[in-house]
């Protein structure tokens, strides 16, 4: 093999394809039966890049060639860079070779498609099955489903990798036809459609046959770019709802846009990727997938974006303030979850430990919860001063004050005057 | 106040808190070998002969209060290496005895318990670490060899997430800091100890590269580099992840 064409191959399709925010490996329970690797539920992060996002999959693109033209891909057919295609072979050995290493804990394939739908996605599949018979090789794999490949390849597919996904691209029907005419919604959301019967197939036949081989066993996950058109939160959050709730997601990631093109219907090239609004979706994300909050209590048409200020689960307690103080000692679960500051740990914590004995501040201050937010929305049996400032007028700001946020500007040119 | 004194193994820890209930002791304090020095010459001494009957009987006791779980976080506290490690195990043993119906680790308004849990999280954190950042280099004799410098002593925890993952291949993780290793020799993993001038080997690993080596060394470096995104670099956010204190054996971080 010869290095320096490798190399080169191997920067230009890891360039390409670092946009895809999705990384995880988690999900996956493959066993090793003698040969390499396996997958654990909850999965390793074997790195992390310099902007801070984890590396636990060799990511690539299988080739950067493309015969699309969308406006915010920097694979577009128009764009002047340079090309390349790896082989079947190829990244079979960079797979396993940076596996027994253990640099990574599996690989992330996708790819620009170059001819047609079915001709690359035979060659992502090929790649996966040559891993899986040949290599003996039970670590992660996330497929990128190709859109337009035909059911079958996808059935194969969904047979050897643990992930598969297919990304909605813009979270609009409009914004994906200003920025990407040859493509649209109903070309992703087929074989969305199509995983999501396949999962369901395969488990009920797994429950009579134990035999029945495994389909994704790790689901189907989705992507959408944030940012590049002019779409709000509240449609952002109401679609990731839609597929969590009709496609059997796994995960919706968001990925801020990084203006990497310069054109008339994209936002400026100078412009700022828009880091803070991402994180505030996926703590929204998380709001509804482990909190018990609906889309509809998060955002409303009054309130369409997300408060940049402060995260969503605080915004939402201070508009509904009757709400509070939740007492620690005895309230249900589902309210212990709603406090600003008390994450999912902390609840565990929290009901696990009443049981033996009243808990007050100094109590969940050492478990860990945020004291600075909650102790604005909590009562126990002695006292709490602070919950009595919850009805005054410039709470919010008291509030706000109490906290440090990582998004402050430290070099703030507005100074305070005491 | 009676002090006792073990050989600094799990097994003679157990011993040890076996003995403070046979004999009744009220205030005590139990100190490993190594750390032992007569500083208090009024206090008792009692020197504790590791007796696996008794340690079994301990853990049997414990297990069935706390479950195997419980016992894996005592594990851990006693990993950690701690300087009270003895007192904080002791606590809590005493502590269960008193309450056996209940799960007494889930009692975190108690100062030694949340202090437990505490531990058992920077171990775990630790651990899961080490599954994440040990870096393999492929050796002449085909050996996939990594060096390891952990806070904690934690090769014992991260052995069997090796051997299930890595079962086609031999290979072997050395702790720098504690000079013992594991090695796994495609059936059973192996304890080992080594002499001083091994050490040094072991330090120079890169003069035993298999000639492969270099290559997907240099391959991981272009890849960690090309898939970061410069537009949204945040080192903060990055050392958070990867504390520089691991830096010097990681392959991407040459």
């Amino acid at each position: 093999m010869n290095l320096d064409r490798i190399k080169e191959k191997l920067e230009i399709l890891a360039d390409a394809a670092k946009y895809d925010v999705s990384c995880s490996s988690s999900g996956g329970n493959r066993k090793n039966k003698g040969g390499l690797g396996n997958s654990h539920t909850a999965g390793i992060c074997h790195s992390f890049t310099e902007d801070g996002r984890c590396i636990s999959l060799l990511k690539i693109l299988l080739t950067n060639h493309c015969i699309y033209d969308c406006l915010y891909c920097v694979s577009r057919k128009s764009n002047d860079i340079k090309r390349a295609a790896f082989t079947v072979e190829e990244v079979v050995d960079l797979t396993m070779n940076f596996y027994r290493r253990n640099y990574i804990e599996g690989l992330f394939l996708s790819s620009g498609i170059f001819k047609n739908a079915d001709f690359t996605m035979e060659r992502l599949v090929r790649i996966a099955q040559k891993l899986r018979e040949e290599h003996n090789f039970n670590g992660y794999i996330h497929l990128k489903t190709i859109p337009g490949a035909s059911d079958e390849l996808i059935r194969e597919a969904g047979l050897y990798a643990d992930r598969l996904s297919i990304n909605l691209e813009i979270p609009t029907e409009s914004g994906l036809k200003l920025l990407a005419p040859e493509k649209s919604h109903q070309d992703m959301i087929k074989p969305m459609g199509f995983i999501k019967n396949a999962l369901t197939v395969y488990q009920e036949e797994r429950k009579i046959f134990r035999k029945v081989p495994k389909f994704a066993p790790a689901g189907q996950s989705t992507q959408m770019i944030v940012g590049a058109t002019n779409e709000t939160d509240l449609k952002i959050i109401h679609v990731a709802k839609h597929f969590y709730q009709n496609y059997n997601m796994k995960r919706v990631y968001y990925s801020g846009y990084v203006p990497v093109l310069e054109d008339k219907n994209l936002p400026s090239i100078h412009a700022q990727v828009p880091m803070q609004r991402e994180n505030r979706l996926y703590q929204a994300d998380w709001l509804m997938r482990f909190y018990g909050f609906d889309a509809n209590e998060i955002l409303d048409k009054n309130h369409p974006f997300l408060d940049l200020e402060v995260d969503p689960k605080l915004a939402w307690a201070l508009r509904n303030r009757e709400k509070f103080p939740v007492n620690i000692n005895t309230a249900p679960k589902e309210m212990l979850l709603r406090i600003p500051g008390v994450g999912v740990t902390s609840v565990n914590k929290i009901l696990m430990a009443r049981k033996f004995q009243k808990l007050n501040l100094e109590h969940l201050k050492k478990m860990g919860v945020a004291i600075n937010r909650a102790k604005y929305f909590i009562e126990f049996e002695s006292q709490n001063i602070f919950s009595r400032l919850i009805d005054e007028q410039n709470f919010r700001q008291i509030i706000v004050n109490g906290m440090k946020s990582k998004w402050q500007n430290p070099f703030s040119e507005q100074l305070s005057l005491f | 106040m009676t002090t006792l004194i073990y050989d600094s193994t799990f097994e003679g820890l157990m011993t040890a808190v076996f003995e403070v209930f046979e004999y009744k002791y009220d205030t005590v304090e139990i100190v490993a070998q190594q750390n032992y020095s007569q500083e208090n010459f009024f206090a008792e001494t009692h020197e504790v002969i590791t007796d696996f009957t008794k340690s079994d009987r301990v853990l049997k006791k414990l297990e069935e209060n706390l479950g195997k779980q419980g016992i894996s976080q005592l594990m851990m506290v006693y990993l950690s290496e701690r300087k009270d490690l003895e007192r904080l195990i002791l606590s809590v043993i005493r502590h269960s005895i008193k309450h056996p119906k209940q799960n007494i680790l889930q009692d975190f308004g108690n100062e030694d318990i949340l202090e437990i849990s505490k531990i058992c999280r920077s171990v775990s954190r630790e651990r899961h670490r080490m599954l994440a950042f040990v870096r393999f280099e492929l050796l002449q004799d085909e050996v996939y060899f990594a060096k390891i410098e952990p806070d904690f002593n934690v090769l014992p925890l991260i052995r069997k997430h090796f051997k299930e993952r890595y079962a086609d291949q031999k290979w072997m993780i050395f702790d720098l800091k504690r000079h013992y290793g594991i090695f796994y020799d495609l059936k059973e993993v192996h304890f080992f100890t080594t002499d001083s001038s091994q050490m040094q080997n072991f330090r120079n690993s890169e003069q035993f590269h298999h000639d492969e080596e270099k290559k997907y060394q240099k391959l991981w470096q272009r890849y960690f580099v090309k898939t970061g995104i410069p537009e949204r670099k945040n080192m903060k956010l990055h050392i958070q992840w990867v504390p520089k204190r691991y830096w010097k054996y990681l392959t991407e971080k040459f």
